[in-house]
């Protein structure tokens, strides 16, 4: 399973890509490989609106399962990515690249430490 | 599965609440009212038992044996037979939700042919597998307005023409919630224009009947534009039959149609179950609730059905489902479906004519007696309201001598619609009984 070592990662399987005081967010490749087939994304915020960390911003349905998808870290969403519900099946493959989520400005930056690394996430897949 | 408690269970119940019998839990009711001695005369035989029931079934009088003209959102229309043939078939009749879908065949490709023709019926792009009957549809679409704004618009302004029962269901679904009814109080004689005001861009939905209650056909190109502006969606709730001779509403822009679909081969029936019409544009397919069937192949390069869509929230995410009602109407979906096909697009449209042209036979005839006056001027369907020169409860009482069930009585809806009657004409009335009714209506105008 691939976990980018770039990037940060909740418990929850989304991961979080730093840019400056900007985060990317996604869903990792284990998350995909679990659901399955993507067959739809949908957003639950609006661009402009501020979350905070563990909160719901979006929704993904499989052939399998539907789960949403959490905020990693408190944040304003500056945009989301508007191709993704045309094209859900860029979730199983590119989840890292194509498939990013929304991109946020992080309101306090020590709740990254809350988060895992790459070895840590791959370790608790591991365990699963 | 229901399992009844043995006694050992029902023991160790009692002992861990600290009870030593069942009575014990009924000791805080009055002695008098605790199981009480049923005053009841010996038991009877089969026999009699049917003679007494049969007695007592005998006082009703049913549109069997009254020429009607009462609707208000139920018609007496003709089912032919084979309609309740087909769904007394124990496949269909005895069958629960399809739990396991794809092994029923049969229901999928009732409910896709159901859909189908629904869609066509109404101009949108999908429907559901129905909803109980027309009020919870109406329900329904204001639940998928406010959940596909997510929660962040909050106005519903409902047309004074909505059924009332249908408004009281609304008002019933979102007591406990931040949804704003408005619109309900505009006045009657001032059209669909009157709620444009009411249009905000915290507006979820605006809502209309087609035709509405009153029976008036109106135009509401004006008013969905205006909601469109705003962002907001509409719904169009429509009585199907009507569908045979109008417009439908996905030509002049609705994003939501419900309807009641009793008028589609369903009988009367003491007011259910009845069938609750729904459907959408295709962009809002994931907001609405129930389920889609699809046809597809098998690996054999048959024809098959699947259930292409069944919301998942309604399985998975509970708490953020438009409805939480997964149960449809199959049986009535299907009875439908039946009369739907049965008839054809013609055969439909026929039906429609016969109302349409026996309805306005009544109402000129009508509009000709002293003391009588239709009060709307707008087109209308199979439906029309007149001014009676009496109570119309009073008129109705004796319109009962003449073996006549009068039309629905207004005056209990709205004030100022005193003396105000509701009149419906089907196909199953001929011109003869239409003349009878009117030299009726004649005679009984005054005391």
């Amino acid at each position: 399973m691939n976990f980018p070592k770039e990037l940060k990662y909740t418990r929850n399987d989304e991961w979080i890509r730093m840019e400056g005081d900007e985060g990317v967010i996604g869903i990792t490749d284990y998350a995909q490989d679990q659901l399955s087939d993507i067959v739809f994304v949908e957003f639950l915020v609006d661009v402009g609106e501020s979350l905070e960390q563990g909160k719901t911003f979006a929704a993904v349905e499989s052939v399998k399962a539907a789960a949403e998808v959490y905020m990693p870290v408190s944040g304003k969403i500056i945009a989301v990515n508007e191709d993704l519900p045309d094209a859900p099946e860029k979730v199983n493959s590119d989840p890292y690249g194509e498939a990013w989520m929304a991109r946020i400005k992080i309101s306090d930056p020590s709740e990254l430490d809350d988060l895992l690394d790459a070895d840590g996430i791959a370790k608790l897949e591991r365990d699963h | 599965m229901f399992l009844p408690h043995t006694d050992a269970d029902r023991e160790a119940m009692l002992r861990t609440i600290g009870v030593k019998k069942i009575k014990d839990l009924f000791e805080g009711l009055p002695g008098e009212h605790l199981f009480p001695e049923l005053d009841l005369p010996p038991g009877v035989t089969e026999m009699e038992a049917l003679a007494e029931l049969q007695h007592i079934a005998d006082a009703n009088e049913t549109t069997g044996e009254l020429i009607s003209f009462l609707g208000a959102g139920a018609y007496n229309h003709y089912s032919p037979a084979v309609v309740d043939s087909i769904l007394r078939r124990g496949e269909f009749y005895t069958a629960y939700t399809p739990y396991q879908p794809e092994i029923s065949q049969g229901t999928l490709q009732a409910i896709f042919e159901y859909q189908s023709m629904i869609v066509a019926l109404t101009g949108m792009d999908v429907s559901n597998a129905s909803h109980y009957d027309g009020a919870t549809a109406v329900a329904e679409a204001v639940n998928m307005a406010y959940h596909n704004f997510r929660g962040k618009r909050t106005k519903v302004i409902l047309s004074p023409g909505l059924h009332p029962h249908y408004r009281e269901t609304v008002h019933t679904y979102t007591v406990d919630s931040n949804i704003l009814l408005e619109g309900e109080e505009t006045p009657l004689d001032s059209g669909p224009e009157a709620l444009i005001p009411l249009i905000d861009d915290n507006t979820a939905l605006v809502a209309v009947q087609y035709p509405d209650f009153f029976g008036r056909i109106h135009r509401f190109r004006e008013l969905i534009e205006a909601a469109h502006q705003a962002g907001a969606l509409v719904a169009v709730h429509v009585n199907p039959l009507a569908l045979g001779l109008l417009e439908p509403p996905g030509d002049f822009g609705a994003d939501i149609v419900t309807g009641e679909g009793q008028s589609l081969g369903i009988p009367l029936s003491f007011g259910g179950p009845y069938l609750g019409i729904f459907a959408t544009r295709q962009q809002y397919v994931r907001k609405m609730a129930g389920r889609i069937v699809g046809e597809t192949q098998d690996a054999r390069c048959q024809r098959g059905f699947v259930l292409t869509l069944s919301t998942r929230e309604q399985h998975i995410r509970r708490e953020k489902a438009t409805s939480n009602i997964c149960t449809n109407q199959g049986l009535m979906a299907l009875a439908a479906a039946i009369y739907m096909s049965l008839l054809g697009k013609n055969g439909l449209r026929q039906v429609a004519e016969l109302n349409f042209h026996k309805a306005h036979y009544a109402a000129a005839q009508i509009a000709t007696l002293d003391g009588f006056e239709l009060v709307y001027d707008e087109p209308f369907f199979n439906e029309f309201t007149v001014r009676c020169p009496r109570p119309v409860a009073e008129i109705n009482e004796e319109l009962l001598s003449y073996d006549i069930l009068g039309g629905y009585d207004l005056g209990q809806t709205r004030a100022g619609l005193e003396n105000h009657m509701l009149i419906a004409v089907t196909e199953m009335v001929s011109r003869e009984q239409i003349d009878i009714f009117v030299d009726a209506l004649a005679e009984v105008a005054h005391d």
